[in-house]
């Protein structure tokens, strides 16, 4: 076989990994250590990063891509894939994750964005990306700019799952709203939503979005993970949900076994038993305006 | 013709991609199928043929066991109930492992006798699609190997049906077919229309 009739970072292959990640929970982590208990605890991938969210809110300041040298060590001890995060816009942390052999980029609001305007150019590169979105205009944009991975945004490190819901059930709700309408119809909604076109059109067909469509941003427990799934979640991102919970090790198995029972209560109540306090959190509601990440990103 | 029951173990991974190539390899052998989408123990054996699907492997052999499904898959095994398996798949039906699955204590049904080594080609920008040449297909097949793991060595009774360089990313040991790619991100429904056709020749063959 000839090297050169390879090709790689096809959409097909980058839509195709995540398609892999489906049914699956992906947990941030900041140390090797953690890495190895996710990755034992059954996690389809890891986000490695230098602070979970809920460190990041605290902390203040500008939040930026990881130390090279954390995602590197956390590659060399699992065998899983490992994502990390790239700010908005800074196309050169992509690339230096990219070259640093990360499986997937997360162009993430989480990190304070680099660019008010623009979004990485994701077709440009062979590695995947996922992005945020909290609405079908927002998903359908990412998708364009090349997303092979839409998750929704919530609001990441409060352990209130209540803004992933509602982005959720935004997204879902508006495919629903597709149906019946005629393509002179799709196009206004295209325009109004400020979507491009074709992936609307696309979209309303296959009554879903095109790319694996995951929850993430405030999820803490197996019921939050159950939760997610039962609304139409393709899969699920914990970020500081299992390593700021009191037993990190039964978190992580306890919401990896709910995200494959979403739908047999029995199950969930037995998983959800004795699992030690979830992670602390911080209501929504408390949260001024301006301190809100899901904000971040157009 | 009886109507086929074909399971797909949907633990996690790409299930429904299958189940859509599975309507259309049936539909297109003008068979009658019943698809059914396995979670938990205690429907396997009512199946005539077994998809497992592409995925994280470690997740999958943690749920085969945490579901209670890995002793069914060994008991229809041992039936000669067809089994296809696809990238994860394939590593989880090999006897053997390499050194990351080693690293890792990842379970294995252990079925087929292959040694398979995991992400053989490298990391996910490493990940590729290419024409194949399968040993059954008188045109080339589209290979999407993402991540892919690949057969380093194979028993006598395994036959290889398609190599990439000098490793083996098909083959056949009886009822068991194992592909290093993953023919359901395809639309060319060949591959699970071979599968199909095994099913048919174990329950002609009963």
């Amino acid at each position: 076989m000839e090297l050169e009739n390879l090709k790689h970072g096809t959409e097909l292959i980058k839509r195709g990994f995540a398609k892999m990640q489906k049914g699956g929970v992906i947990m941030d982590v900041t140390t090797p250590e953690q890495a190895k208990i996710a990755e034992n605890a059954g996690a389809v991938a890891v986000m490695a990063l230098q602070a979970v969210p809920a460190d990041i809110r605290k902390a203040g300041g500008v939040a930026r891509m990881a130390d090279p040298e954390i995602v590197s060590s956390i590659i060399d001890v699992v065998t899983i894939p490992v994502m990390a995060k790239a700010r908005i816009g800074h196309f050169v942390e992509a690339e230096i994750l990219e070259s640093l052999g990360v499986d997937m980029v997360d162009e993430s609001e989480v990190l304070t964005p680099a660019d008010d305007q623009y979004h990485i150019d994701k077709t440009q590169y062979n590695v995947p990306f996922v992005c945020g979105a909290r609405n079908l205009g927002e998903a359908l944009r990412r998708i364009y700019e090349g997303a092979a991975m839409i998750r929704t945004k919530g609001e990441a490190g409060t352990g209130d799952v209540s803004e992933a819901v509602r982005h959720m059930k935004q997204i879902m709700g508006e495919i629903h709203e597709l149906k019946g309408k005629n393509k002179e119809e799709l196009l206004m909604y295209a325009r109004d939503i400020e979507a491009p076109s074709e992936l609307l059109l696309e979209t309303a067909k296959l009554q879903r979005l095109p790319v694996v469509n995951f929850a993430a941003g405030g999820i803490a427990t197996p019921a939050d993970a159950a939760l997610m799934m039962r609304l139409g979640s393709d899969g699920i991102f914990v970020g500081s949900g299992i390593f700021k919970a009191e037993n990190p090790e039964i978190m992580a198995k306890a919401i990896v076994k709910a995200a494959n029972n979403y739908d047999n209560p029995k199950v969930l109540a037995e998983v959800s038993k004795g699992i030690g306090s979830g992670m602390k959190g911080t209501s929504i509601s408390t949260i001024p305006q301006e301190e809100s990440l899901q904000i971040r990103g157009w | 013709m009886r109507t086929l029951t074909i399971g797909i173990i949907a633990l996690q991974g790409d299930v429904a991609e299958h189940q859509n190539m599975l309507h259309n390899a049936l539909d297109n052998l003008g068979l009658k199928g019943n698809i059914i989408m396995i979670k938990h123990h205690g429907s396997v054996k009512s199946c005539d043929g077994i998809i497992l699907t592409g995925g994280e492997s470690t997740t999958l052999s943690s749920l085969l066991i945490s579901e209670g499904i890995n002793e069914e898959i060994i008991e229809a095994h041992n039936k000669r109930i067809p089994i296809m398996g696809t990238c994860a798949g394939m590593i989880v039906l090999a006897k053997e492992g390499d050194e990351q699955v080693k690293k890792t204590g990842q379970y294995l049904l252990s079925l087929m006798n292959i040694k398979v080594k995991r992400n053989i080609f490298g990391r996910q920008k490493d990940s590729f699609e290419t024409e194949i040449d399968v040993k059954f297909l008188d045109r080339p097949y589209k290979g999407v190997f993402i991540r892919a793991p690949a057969i380093v060595e194979f028993g006598s009774t395994v036959t290889p049906l398609s190599y990439m360089n000098n490793v083996v990313v098909a083959a056949e040991e009886d009822n068991l077919l194992v592909l290093a790619f993953h023919p359901e991100l395809t639309n060319d429904t060949r591959m699970h229309e071979y599968f199909l056709n095994k099913v048919l020749d174990l329950i002609e063959n009963k």
